[in-house]
């Protein structure tokens, strides 16, 4: 059984139907990239996963169990965490604060502990600027913020939405290595892209959205030769 | 449109000075004359010894201290919700007026004067939980069906909250006022350094300072309170952390209203009486204050209520008794709404916080 499974979702904006029937699985230790141009739902699609919206037609399972209508605070408590796009760390707290908050369901203080050493070795910015204001750290400081917050939760699916958005490329690529890291540590990955380049050459396998629909899907390295995403995606 | 961006650049001083910059010109220059002549008379009539002018600063601050502990409520609401919740005034009222029914058979029995301390505590107890009570409800009720509506639809119920919860507690307990029972060991005077304070004021001004205390430190040290502040930055980000967004509004309500419960009751204590219309004119000073301050700025309400009570208080002898108007104290009022008035003119952000229309929805 898949870890996360998507099926048939169908989601609406008021009369705008923003996804039509889109179907994906992410197995457990995968990364998996979600590719498409602006506007295509990859947005949509993590956000009716993290329960914020709600779809008119679908499922989305975890392990099986049924995730519509589970209230987003609940999504989080079973495993499946965002890192949402344009980062939304909470500027005005400190790092260490958001990094608490991102701990906000846990009930084992050893546990959150070690996990705070774990996002401290990961990006050992954070732990420099522990008690700085958050709003007051550059672009790059703060997307790792927003990716150290959402480990806090110690997701089993970490769902990551732009996170290479605005930043300069030694960041990114920096951004990448984390994101292989955690990983590496155990964490299955969905991650939503416009910077396909670097998305597949991290994921496992991708799929590619296009006004709402799943268009193309396959491993990372298929994708990396088909001549439709080059065009499209890779500037080739 | 090209024309009139070019007249604009070619006479800028001209454009600037509108009537309406002209005339708010001239009220700032009515204001200030007003206090600066007002203050030279007072000072040079010389009425008023050091000793009354410390009164009026302690009063000031004791008023102070119970507009900021209500003003707490109003600003953690906008904070979170971005709302006026002006049913808050009620909320304050509700606690006070129930708690008399504990109050006055304490004070037939005696045990009021017996044990002080204790009916004290266990009055404002129960003025918080009555105003917790109220304030969750009217949450419940008026305001989360409303959460997506637009911003003016809450504001309608809220003053609707307002009046239903004034008429209810009117048929509840009557339209007359109610004398609440003093406590003996209040009256009279302490002596601190040499001055002489009202035992009654003292007392506000500690219970206040040592509640407001203890609410700064539960909003900024405990995770419930660090919740509070990360809802009312990105409410989607905070559910997208596992926050359950609608208890930790619901947990801003009652901790609003058991803040203006505890200060009915401190209200209680200086005036003496309760009333069911007794929360419109403090809870509208609380709103100034909260403004004053900066709205959705937890200091800035502690802070606006502080000074707007102080203002209030030595206002009237300093700046409008050297006027030569009789009976100034009657006209604090007049003060404390011009005040708000500037402020929303003037600096719309208030003492510490973001402009009030630019904040984000």
């Amino acid at each position: 059984m898949a870890l996360l499974e998507l099926e048939d979702l169908h989601v609406y904006y008021g009369n705008i139907h923003a996804l039509k029937g889109v179907s994906l699985h992410v197995e457990a230790g995968e990364i998996v990239a979600l590719l498409g141009a602006n506007g295509a739902g990859k947005s949509t699609t993590l956000n009716t996963v993290s329960g914020l919206l709600r779809p008119r037609r679908g499922s989305v399972r975890l392990e099986g169990d049924d995730l519509i209508r589970v209230p987003p605070h609940r999504i989080v408590e079973r495993g499946v965490v965002q890192v949402p796009e344009g980062r939304r760390i909470f500027g005005q707290l400190t790092v260490l604060e958001n990094l608490e908050m991102g701990a906000f369901t846990r009930t084992d203080p050893q546990g959150v502990k070690e996990d705070l050493e774990r996002v401290f070795t990961l990006f050992p910015r954070l732990k420099e600027r522990a008690g700085q204001v958050a709003g007051t750290l550059s672009g790059g400081e703060q997307q790792m913020l927003a990716i150290g917050r959402a480990l806090m939760a110690r997701p089993r699916v970490l769902l990551m939405d732009e996170p290479s958005m605005g930043l300069a490329p030694l960041l990114v690529e920096q951004i990448f290595d984390a994101i292989q890291e955690i990983n590496r540590q155990g964490t299955t990955i969905l991650l939503v892209e416009q910077n396909a380049y670097m998305a597949l050459q991290v994921a496992h396998r991708g799929y590619v959205l296009q006004t709402g629909q799943v268009v193309l899907s396959g491993p990372a390295e298929q994708l990396r030769e088909n001549p439709e995403v080059k065009r499209a995606y890779l500037g080739g | 449109m090209g024309s009139v961006a070019a007249g604009a650049v070619r006479h800028p001083v001209v454009r600037r000075l509108s009537f309406v910059d002209a005339f708010l010109w001239a009220f700032r220059l009515a204001v200030v004359l007003v206090v600066v002549w007002g203050t030279v008379g007072t000072l040079r009539l010389g009425r008023y010894t050091g000793e009354q002018w410390v009164d009026f600063v302690v009063f000031g601050l004791a008023q102070g201290g119970i507009y900021a502990l209500i003003a707490l409520g109003y600003t953690m609401v906008y904070g979170i919700l971005r709302m006026i919740n002006f049913a808050h005034g009620e909320v304050f009222m509700s606690g006070a007026y129930t708690a008399y029914f504990v109050a006055a058979p304490l004070a037939a029995s005696g045990f009021l004067n017996r044990h002080p301390i204790l009916s004290l505590l266990l009055l404002v107890a129960v003025a918080a939980v009555v105003s917790t009570g109220v304030a969750v409800l009217v949450e419940r009720v008026a305001y989360r069906p409303l959460r997506r509506a637009p911003r003016l639809v809450p504001l309608i119920t809220a003053i609707g909250a307002s009046f239903f919860l004034q008429y209810a507690f009117r048929g509840l307990y009557g339209s007359g006022f109610k004398a609440y029972p003093e406590f003996e060991l209040f009256k009279g005077e302490w002596q601190v350094l040499g001055i002489g304070i009202l035992r009654t004021q003292a007392v506000v001004l500690a219970s206040a300072a040592v509640l407001m205390f203890a609410l700064y430190q539960f909003v900024m040290r405990t995770k419930v309170g660090k919740a509070m502040r990360a809802v009312s930055e990105d409410k989607d980000a905070a559910a997208l952390m596992g926050i359950d967004v609608d208890r930790i509004i619901v947990l801003t309500f009652a901790v609003g209203g058991a803040a203006a419960g505890a200060a009915g009751i401190l209200y209680a204590l200086v005036f003496k009486q309760v009333h069911f219309f007794m929360g419109f004119v403090p809870g509208i000073k609380a709103f100034t204050s909260a403004v004053l301050g900066g709205i959705g700025n937890i200091p800035g309400a502690m802070l606006g209520g502080l000074f707007l009570g102080v203002v209030e208080s030595v206002g009237p002898a300093l700046f409008l008794d050297g006027l030569g108007i009789v009976a100034p104290y009657q006209l604090k009022d007049v003060i404390a709404f011009t005040m708000l008035v500037m402020v929303l003119i003037f600096r719309p952000q208030g003492i510490l916080g973001e402009r009030l229309a630019a904040k984000r929805a």
